[in-house]
């Protein structure tokens, strides 16, 4: 996919929210859903089981019109966080230029936080991307539940930032710090424009 | 990018009321100690009340206290189009830069930002580079920054951060106040009471106060009474705008009781326009750092002489173009041309001059002068027509190589490359090597290099010694193919060895074919770099022995139909039956029995070689020397008959001299 299309001068961006199942992948999407302006985006695809869960994938697209005079989309999905869902997971990521990483800051998630950033290199691994070059970013979502049933931001950055890439606590419900991620994800996919060329 | 500040708007001009106190202090403030107080300072008020005036007289002022100190003024609108300019021209960086060295930036009109995200993300970053470096900033607007729809969340944030004042319009007093200065500027006069009545008027503005004494002056010009109170409120009447109180900035709501209303529940920020404004800053930083990268380039190819229209063209147009390639290809294109300027040099040291060397857009043309000039220099030496293919006798000895030598005649460079053909003296190796060249040579625009290694050895001395080194490796480079002789001549000659080992890597990477002849296998010479050993070791090594008696057979019986028409069967079989370390020494000893017949007048047979062999002493086992050989014949009644000395390597091999001793 290519990221930047001189000829046609557009600009598209695909980020995925990765993460265990239940960290609020889909509840980040749906804030960002309900601030943008109605022309600014598409309709959200939210393929849900009827417990809410993510079965697919969700997809949501945002027009920010020209910038620079290049048209700008972003595309936004999500990925189903439960385990036995990595076939959709891969397929979701594939020519994914940016990821943000959403894990659940309850201490007893930690190891589902775990294993999901290590399912994401293995899957990035398969595609013969690494996470390294990947623009990445971590969101500790949760942050407002009662202090003794989450982790720190320092501690969930001792236990899963070993990439040392930005990192944000968020009450996805509420909305705080999911734009600041969007915008960290967004400048780091952006600023590899001038590094990579387009096919 | 900025108009220079008006003299005539000073503090000292400055008519300071109850209204304007305030921010003229913090005005005076801010010229005395710039950076220090209010960073940034932003004053507000409805139009004509003096804040333009406000931020000249700041410059002014702080000019006066500090003369070397760089004050701008610039309007938005200026703003925006010095920006939008140094865009076109791709110098935007340089407008950065040159935003980043003022001491103190005087910005009027903010209000012309709303809806400008780019322009404002562009300002926010130009305040906050100047608040970091300790300068100054002063702002103003028609309305407070709040007011100012659409205004990024971050640039609302930073002003407040500063100090806020907002002017107020003037009360009774200061408009007379600024009334009676301004007519004592124009010169003017006024009988009692007549300044008195204008300040009544309440005008929105200082502007709109200014415009009544304008018309009283006109009127009282061409009246011949001075004009009175009475008359003169008459006469402006008329004039005046039916105003509002006027107030200005967010006063409060206050409800009957003198309560504040209830505020309106909060707006949240608009998080999608500051992420969309985010967004656009990236992407036009990144999308300008393409016209700058190119701006650089050009730049530097320039100052290194070489034409860079290609790269100009690309700066006209608006749609950004894959830059790195084109830059890639650029350097590519320059970098054939200082190689195709190299080879030049060496060449035709006159025509390497030439200014079309220095452009990239040329290099068809280039190129087909240094072939022209290439074509002058001639060939390398090539293979001897002498040797054919189709002449080659084989047998067991020689089969394998025979066969090698038609694969690389079919595929040449592609199935064995390189092909090295070792075995003693004398057992075809020369003779296959120049019929491979011979073959090749027939190729299309084939240009077969084909000689021994002693004459590489020596031409590369002379190179050396005439100074024409580069000239002699780019002979070579053009071949398609090369065949060396003898490569085990090279043992010892390190230089000799330097270059064929470059020369080899680029022919062989090019797929041309090379083929080498050796006494023995290449491991096995001693003083032969290894790097060399292991490149001929790695194509294809194929030992030539000495003739066994049927391939010796077979030499003589198609020597003998060469040379007299008919093979002498018994002839054959005699000769072939004798022990013979080399198909040289085979013929050598037919050739020696055809002279003695031709001497006797009678053909060639076998009672005449018995008589020649047997009779004579045992012949000794030829010894393999590289260069020549000597033998002397004994005849049969026991004299010595002659005494020939037989010189095998002469310039061209093909030709044998027989010397008479005397």
């Amino acid at each position: 996919m290519s990221l930047v299309n001189f000829t046609t001068r557009e600009i598209t961006c695909k980020i995925v929210y990765y993460g265990p199942g239940r960290s609020g992948k889909t509840t980040n999407l749906q804030y960002i859903y309900g601030r943008v302006p109605d022309d600014r985006r598409g309709r959200m695809v939210s393929l849900a089981t009827q417990t809410d869960r993510t079965l697919f994938f969700d997809f949501l697209p945002l027009e920010l019109g020209s910038i620079s005079g290049f048209t700008t989309r972003f595309q936004l999905y999500t990925v189903p966080g439960q385990v036995y869902y990595n076939a959709t997971r891969k397929l979701v990521l594939q020519g994914a230029d940016g990821v943000v990483f959403v894990a659940d800051s309850q201490a007893r998630q930690l190891e589902e936080n775990v294993e999901s950033l290590q399912n994401l290199q293995e899957n990035l691994l398969a595609q013969g991307a690494d996470a390294r070059g990947m623009p990445l970013v971590l969101q500790y979502n949760k942050q407002d539940l009662p202090q003794d049933l989450v982790l720190s931001p320092k501690e969930l950055d001792d236990a899963l930032n070993f990439w040392s890439v930005p990192s944000f606590s968020a009450a996805a419900l509420a909305g705080t710090g999911v734009f600041e991620t969007l915008k960290a994800a967004s400048e780091q996919v952006l600023r590899k424009l001038s590094q990579e060329e387009p096919v | 990018m900025t108009e220079e500040l008006n003299p005539k708007f000073s503090f000292e001009t400055l008519v300071v009321g109850a209204a304007n106190r305030l921010a003229v202090t913090a005005a005076r403030t801010v010229a005395e100690s710039p950076g220090a107080a209010y960073n940034p300072l932003f004053v507000y008020s409805p139009t004509g009340l003096g804040k333009t005036h406000l931020l000249m007289a700041i410059g002014q002022l702080a000019k006066q206290l500090a003369p070397e100190s760089r004050v701008e003024y610039i309007t938005i609108d200026e703003f925006v189009e010095a920006h939008h300019a140094a865009v076109a021209a791709g110098q935007s960086e340089a407008l950065r830069s040159r935003y980043a060295q003022i001491d103190i930036l005087l910005v009027d009109d903010v209000q012309f930002l709303t809806h400008r995200r780019e322009m404002q993300a562009e300002l926010l970053r130009i305040v906050q580079e100047l608040q970091t470096a300790g300068k100054q900033v002063v702002l103003t607007s028609d309305s407070p920054p709040s007011e100012i729809e659409d205004l990024d969340e971050r640039l609302l944030s930073r002003f407040d951060a500063g100090l806020l004042v907002d002017i107020g319009p003037p009360d009774a007093e200061t408009r007379l106040a600024i009334l009676m200065r301004r007519t004592e500027d124009r010169g003017a006069q006024f009988g009692e009471g007549v300044l008195d009545a204008v300040a009544r008027f309440e005008v929105p503005n200082v502007r709109e106060l200014l415009g009544l004494l304008n018309k009283l002056v006109a009127y009282q010009a061409v009246s011949e009474s001075p004009i009175t109170p009475a008359a003169a409120h008459e006469l402006l009447a008329g004039e005046v705008r039916t105003q509002a109180p006027m107030t200005t900035g967010p006063a409060p709501a206050l409800t009957a009781m003198g309560e504040p209303v209830a505020e309106p529940e909060e707006e949240r920020p608009d998080e999608f326009a500051d992420f969309l404004s985010d967004v656009a800053h990236t992407v036009e930083e990144q999308v300008e750092a393409w016209r700058s990268k190119l701006g650089e380039a050009i730049t530097r190819w320039e100052a290194e002489g070489f034409r860079t229209g290609r790269l100009e063209r690309l700066l006209d147009q608006d749609v950004p173009v894959s830059l790195d390639r084109v830059l890639k290809q650029f350097e590519k294109d320059v970098e054939q041309l200082r190689s195709m300027q190299a080879t030049m040099a060496k060449l035709d040291p006159e025509r390497a001059e030439d200014p079309v060397f220095n452009d990239p857009d040329s290099l068809d043309e280039v190129d087909h002068l240094v072939q022209t000039v290439l074509h002058e220099v001639g060939p390398p030496p090539g293979p001897s027509a002498a040797w054919e293919l189709a002449s080659f006798v084989d047998g067991e000895a020689n089969k394998v190589a025979h066969n090698s030598a038609q694969e690389v005649v079919t595929q040449p460079g592609v199935r064995y490359n390189p092909l090295v053909l070792a075995g003693p003296t004398g057992v075809g190796k020369t003779h296959l090597l120049h019929a491979i060249g011979h073959e090749l040579a027939a190729r299309p625009e084939a240009v077969v290099a084909c000689l021994s290694a002693q004459q590489l050895i020596d031409e590369l001395v002379q190179a050396i010694d005439g100074e024409r080194i580069d000239l002699w490796r780019t002979r070579y480079r053009r071949a398609t193919a090369f065949l060396l002789d003898d490569a085990h001549l090279l043992a010892g000659k390190e230089r000799t060895q330097e270059e064929v080992f470059h020369l080899f890597n680029e022919l062989f990477d090019a797929q041309r074919q090379l083929v080498f002849t050796t006494a023995k296998a290449p491991r096995e010479v001693e003083g032969l770099d290894e790097r060399l050993v292991s490149r001929l070791e790695g194509g294809l090594v194929v030992n030539m022995e000495s003739p066994d008696r049927e391939l010796r057979r077979a030499i003589v019986v198609r020597k003998l139909q060469e040379d007299v028409g008919a093979a002498d069967d018994e002839l054959a079989d005699y000769l072939a039956a004798r022990p013979a370390d080399s198909i040289r020494s085979v013929i050598g000893l037919l050739q020696r029995v055809m002279v003695a017949a031709d001497a006797q007048g009678a053909a060639p047979s076998a009672a005449l070689a018995r008589e020649m062999v047997e009779g004579a002493a045992p012949a000794r086992p030829r010894v393999s020397a590289p260069v020549r050989t000597s033998g002397i014949m004994i005849s049969p009644s026991g004299g010595v008959k002659s005494r020939e000395k037989m010189v095998w390597f002469w310039p061209d091999p093909a030709q044998r001299v027989i010397e008479e001793m005397t």
